[in-house]
């Protein structure tokens, strides 16, 4: 019987159908942020024959909803806050219907229906409805001149009102209401906001926060009225026309009002996945990849309720997005496990931020500052030492450090002391201290690798419609360099789209290759026994046959450091400067820079240089900040006879450019110097014998003081030694560049040998745990000083096997690269291969 | 079109580059992991970095200098970067290396 239905309905619209043999069919329903978002990653999947069509009820095509407050508050257009155009729609053969409804979901027969009467059939449908925003069921809602704040037709309204309208009122002074409120005030209109609680925003402010954000705005014209609650909404009668009048609060106080807005919330637009029969609470209920209870149907978005969580802003939805995106093109990898939120008020002029649970519980503890005159107030919440909540308020550069510690559940103890000042306090070179991004003029250097000013910025995460700190990276250079304007690029992004699209999942892929994350790839080649690095692509589905430039030279390392005696190097995910030996320099020639043990050279020494300087017309030669003698402007070609000439000289080197041991300083120590305690050269040469060539996540650099003056600068060195007159302190994890850091106290011990073991032990340690391309820095504030501690400190059978696994890996790293280079290795690297006349 | 020989498949690494000198400058050849070759001038079209110097995958090279991706088969570079390092005519027969030769032309 049924099939006999659907011939007929199939038949009587037939026209709208024009379906494709053998395609699957896929229909999404809601052409809003996420259902779109969801499109965009399915197309970059390329995924086999699909048709897809989409329906929206609004007439527009998919524009971002988070902008429309600067289109309310006049500074941008509609225009600009499209995403994606009616082209694009076109050029990718997905079929919109825009300004369509669909009314009726029939899951038995597969098919959509929608209001007008168009019927289409699907394999595969997608819900993404968004949300309602909540109408008080009160006396007056439904007067003309009571709005709701949610599309771009909302605000068309709005604007339009606003030209004859003198006051409004907005009805809720959450997120919502306080940008419609500023909008409609910038507008020219005299506005009130009438909210529940004592103060706004309170979701996402404690109380002192919310009251310094109400005198900032009312310091711009907005009256509040709080601890009001609506009763109706008062109209009368003019010329046979109804209009808004005012308002009325429970207790009779009454208000005047020509415009009525409603942010009083949203609730998940579920109505129409209900009556289709799909299981609903508050949202549409989906498991962890999307999928609704019928296994055909998929949600995402704001009408979605997962692990009982729904959500209202676009982080998440992304999130989600892009796992629905890898089931439907039937992947089926990716899972969403929830998200955690960040909010900013999109509000020109008012930096604010807030992220997780600031409501300290009765265990947590609170760090607060304030400082009245320059209007900032931070709070951060911790539990266990680790970041529960964070509101930021005149000052929110840190916002997304915060945010991004909190996802990690880093261990801030050892950070404690200087966590509200922010990390510009832990010393960040080359960002001048700034704050406040909002109130930077355009003209303001952000990257100064690049020479990006946040003018350029902006316009580009406006124009360019970018939503991530990768993709800002990308188009504009900014922070794609040193990294250490990162805070403030995001704070500009946060600003300009009001959120923390930077996303960093807990889980992060290691490039576009692969879904799996460093640790994931790590762990398989020790699960799985892997060997190369083909196989290890083949067995863990990477989704181009060879990689790329980002996902090679991980590869390379971590097969290194797991098989050290059997893996064979591959030169061809190394990057030129490790494949070479040299470092190669802004105009293709390179720097050769022979290694100097632990500083120290002799007059033979010198004078070899010297004369192969010489004989080879070297441009600089320059004393370099790593006690050794740097020799620039070299050609490929002259290479191997170079090194051959420092070879018979009696120098090794080669390791100098990689991620590897790079110096060991020292200063002159106990032999020479009046307050040297011990022999700090001598053991500075031991320890870079025993440490040379060794391959590291990053490069690592060690130094040994003679005496607390510390003149080798020990304390800013991946691994720094200061002799005491009682032994040696080993201090760990410093930095001298991008951002400094000083080191942590390792631990102090009696004996030069100590030294050595404790060293090799912490290097492997670093070797086998960092991520790639993480300095020691960053990797013991990810991994906890404690836990470090224990396994180097305390743990004495593990310190000496970690020791035995660095004292092993170097017998197969220790000859010299570049006498075997002299002597003929990889001879194409330096030849050409032809010359034509 | 006028070809030079200029050496043999097996000379250049798979996924890696060797260079010719030309009286125009250097040309970089590439060889794919499938054993394909481009010919592309050795100049990034970035800030002049040496592009027979970088990481070759797929069918692009990344440039040493700044990690401009370029495709090997137009010269361009990957967007959002945008700009195009000339190509030159390549042919494999037999395990032997034609180039392109313009320098006449
Ligand atoms: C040669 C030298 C400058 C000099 O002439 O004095 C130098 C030169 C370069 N440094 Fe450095 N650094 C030199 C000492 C330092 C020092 C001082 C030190 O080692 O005591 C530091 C700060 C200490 C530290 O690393 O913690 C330093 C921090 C950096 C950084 C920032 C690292 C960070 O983690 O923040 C980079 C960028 C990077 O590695 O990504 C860098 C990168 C570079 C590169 C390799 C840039 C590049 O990728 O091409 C430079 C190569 C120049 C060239 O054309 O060959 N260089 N660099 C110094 C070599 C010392 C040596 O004998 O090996
Ligand atoms: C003024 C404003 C400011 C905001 N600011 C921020 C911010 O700063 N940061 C942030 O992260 N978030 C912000 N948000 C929230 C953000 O816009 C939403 O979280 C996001 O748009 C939700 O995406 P969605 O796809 O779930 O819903 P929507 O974008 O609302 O899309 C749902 C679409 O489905 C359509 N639809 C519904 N039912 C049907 C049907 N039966 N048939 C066909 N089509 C249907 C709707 O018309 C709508 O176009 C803001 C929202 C507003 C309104
Ligand atoms: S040598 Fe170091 S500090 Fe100097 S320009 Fe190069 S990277 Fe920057
Ligand atoms: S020169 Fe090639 S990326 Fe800059």
């Amino acid at each position: 019987m049924s099939t006999l239905f659907y011939e007929t309905d199939m038949m009587t619209s037939h026209k709208a159908m024009q379906t494709i043999p053998g395609k699957t069919r896929l229909v999404v329903i809601g052409n809003g942020m996420a259902g779109i978002r969801t499109l965009e990653e399915f197309l970059k999947m390329s995924p086999h024959d699909f048709e897809i069509t989409v329906f929206g009820a609004e007439p527009q095509p998919n524009y971002n909803r988070i902008l429309l407050s600067p289109v309310l508050s006049g500074e941008m257009a509609f225009q600009d806050t499209v995403l994606n155009d009616w082209d694009w729609y076109e050029k990718n053969h997905i079929t919109l219907h825009a300004g369509k409804r669909v009314s009726r979901i029939d899951r038995h027969r597969r098919v959509v229906e929608s209001e007008d009467g168009l019927s289409v059939p699907y394999d595969r449908l997608l819900i993404a409805t968004g949300s309602n925003p909540i109408m008080l069921q009160i006396p007056g809602i439904d007067l003309p001149g009571v709005l709701a704040y949610r599309s771009i037709d909302d605000v068309e309204k709005m604007l339009a009102a606003s030209r004859t309208a003198k006051r409004a009122v907005v009805v809720g002074g959450g997120l919502l209401g306080l940008e419609a409120a500023n909008g409609l005030s910038r507008q020219g209109m005299e506005v009130s906001v009438v909210h529940l609680c004592d103060w706004p925003m309170e979701r996402q402010l404690d109380q002192a926060g919310g009251n310094l954000l109400k005198s900032a705005l009312e310091k711009r014209g907005l009256k509040f009225y709080l601890s009001r609650q609506t009763e109706a909404i008062l109209g009368e009668n003019i010329g046979g026309e109804d209009k808004v009048t005012g308002l009325r609060f429970k207790g009779g106080e009454e208000i005047p009002a020509d415009l009525v807005i409603m942010a009083a919330g949203i609730r998940p637009n579920i109505a129409l996945a209900k009556s289709a029969g799909i299981h609903c609470d508050r949202g549409i209920v989906v498991n962890d990849t999307m999928q609704t209870f019928d296994p055909k149907i998929y949600s995402v978005g704001e009408c979605v309720q997962h692990r009982g969580q729904t959500y209202g802003l676009v982080a998440p939805l992304f999130e989600q997005a892009r796992v629905a995106a890898n089931h439907l093109a039937e992947y089926g990898r990716m899972r969403y496990e929830g998200s955690s939120v960040s909010t900013k008020l999109k509000v020109t002029g008012i930096d604010l931020f807030s992220a997780g649970d600031f409501n300290p519980a009765p265990d947590d503890e609170e760090l607060l500052f304030q400082d009245a005159a320059r209007g900032v107030y931070k709070k951060l919440v911790l539990r266990n030492n680790r970041l529960r909540g964070a509101v930021l308020y005149g000052d929110t550069v840190d916002g997304t450090w915060y945010f991004q510690m909190m996802r990690d559940g880093t261990d801030v103890t050892e950070l404690r002391d200087h966590l509200l000042f922010g990390q510009g306090h832990l010393g960040d070179a080359g960002r001048g201290g700034v704050a406040n991004v909002a109130n930077m003029p355009d003209s303001a250097e952000i990257c100064g690798c690049n020479g990006v000013c946040k003018g350029a910025i902006v316009k580009a995460i406006i124009e360019k419609k970018l939503f991530t700190l990768e993709e800002v990276r990308l188009h504009t250079k900014a922070s794609s360099s040193c990294g250490s304007c990162t805070g403030l690029v995001e704070a500009l992004l946060i600003n300009t789209v009001g959120g923390d699209y930077s996303a960093k999942p807990s889980k992060k892929p290691i490039c576009a290759c692969t879904e799996l994350s460093h640790e994931e790839v790590r762990d398989a080649i020790g699960r799985l026994r892997l060997k190369n690095i083909p196989d290890l692509m083949r067995l863990l589905e990477w989704k181009k046959p060879d990689g790329c430039h980002i996902c090679r030279p991980a590869l390379n390392y971590y097969l290194l450091t797991a098989n050290p005696a059997e893996y064979r190097d591959d030169s061809r995910s190394r990057f030129i400067n490790e494949r070479v030996h040299a470092n190669i320099q802004k105009d293709g020639t390179y720097s050769v820079i022979p290694r100097i043990w632990g500083g120290v050279t002799t007059p033979a020494e010198l004078r070899s240089i010297a004369e192969i300087a010489e004989r080879h017309e070297v441009p600089t030669v320059h004393i370099t900040g790593g006690q050794r003698i740097g020799l620039f402007g070299i050609t490929r070609e002259n290479l191997p006879r170079m090194w051959a000439e420092l070879a018979d000289a009696g120098f090794v080197s080669g390791h100098a450019y990689g991620k590897a041991l790079r110096t060991v300083k020292t200063c002159v120590g106990r032999e020479w110097c009046r307050f040297g305690t011990q022999d700090s050269t001598g053991l500075g040469i031991k320890v870079e014998k025993m440490t040379w060539g060794s391959w590291t996540p990053h490069k690592f650099k060690i130094a040994v003081s003679g005496c607390p003056r510390n003149c080798a600068e020990a304390t800013i060195k991946d691994l720094g030694v200061v002799c005491v007159d009682s032994g040696y302190e080993i201090h760990v994890g410093g930095n001298g560049g991008i951002k400094v850091r000083v080191t942590d106290f390792l631990c102090k011990v009696a004996s030069e040998e100590e030294v050595l073991e404790y060293c090799g032990a912490f290097m492997q340690l670093y070797r086998e745990e960092a991520l790639y391309m993480e300095r020691t820095a960053p990797w013991i504030e990810r991994a906890g000083l404690a836990e470090i501690k224990q396994r180097i400190v305390d743990d004495a059978p593990g310190r000496a096997g970690l020791y035995a696994r660095f004292l092993e890996s170097q017998r197969y790293s220790q000859d010299d690269p570049w006498r075997e280079r002299a002597l003929g290795k990889d001879a194409h690297e330096f030849e050409a291969l032809a010359t034509i006349a | 079109m006028n070809w030079i020989q200029v050496g043999k498949l097996e000379d250049i690494p798979r996924q890696g580059s060797r260079v010719v000198n030309t009286p125009r400058g250097e040309i970089a050849m590439f060889r794919s992991v499938d054993d394909r070759v481009f010919a592309l001038d050795n100049r990034c079209p970035h800030k002049g970095g040496p592009l027979s110097q970088g990481i070759v995958h797929g069918k692009r090279v990344t440039c040493p200098l700044h990690n401009w991706v370029i495709e090997l088969e137009t010269g361009n570079a990957a967007p959002p970067d945008a700009g195009c390092a000339q190509r030159h005519e390549v042919r494999v027969t037999h395990g032997v290396l034609f180039l392109e030769n313009r320098i006449e032309d």
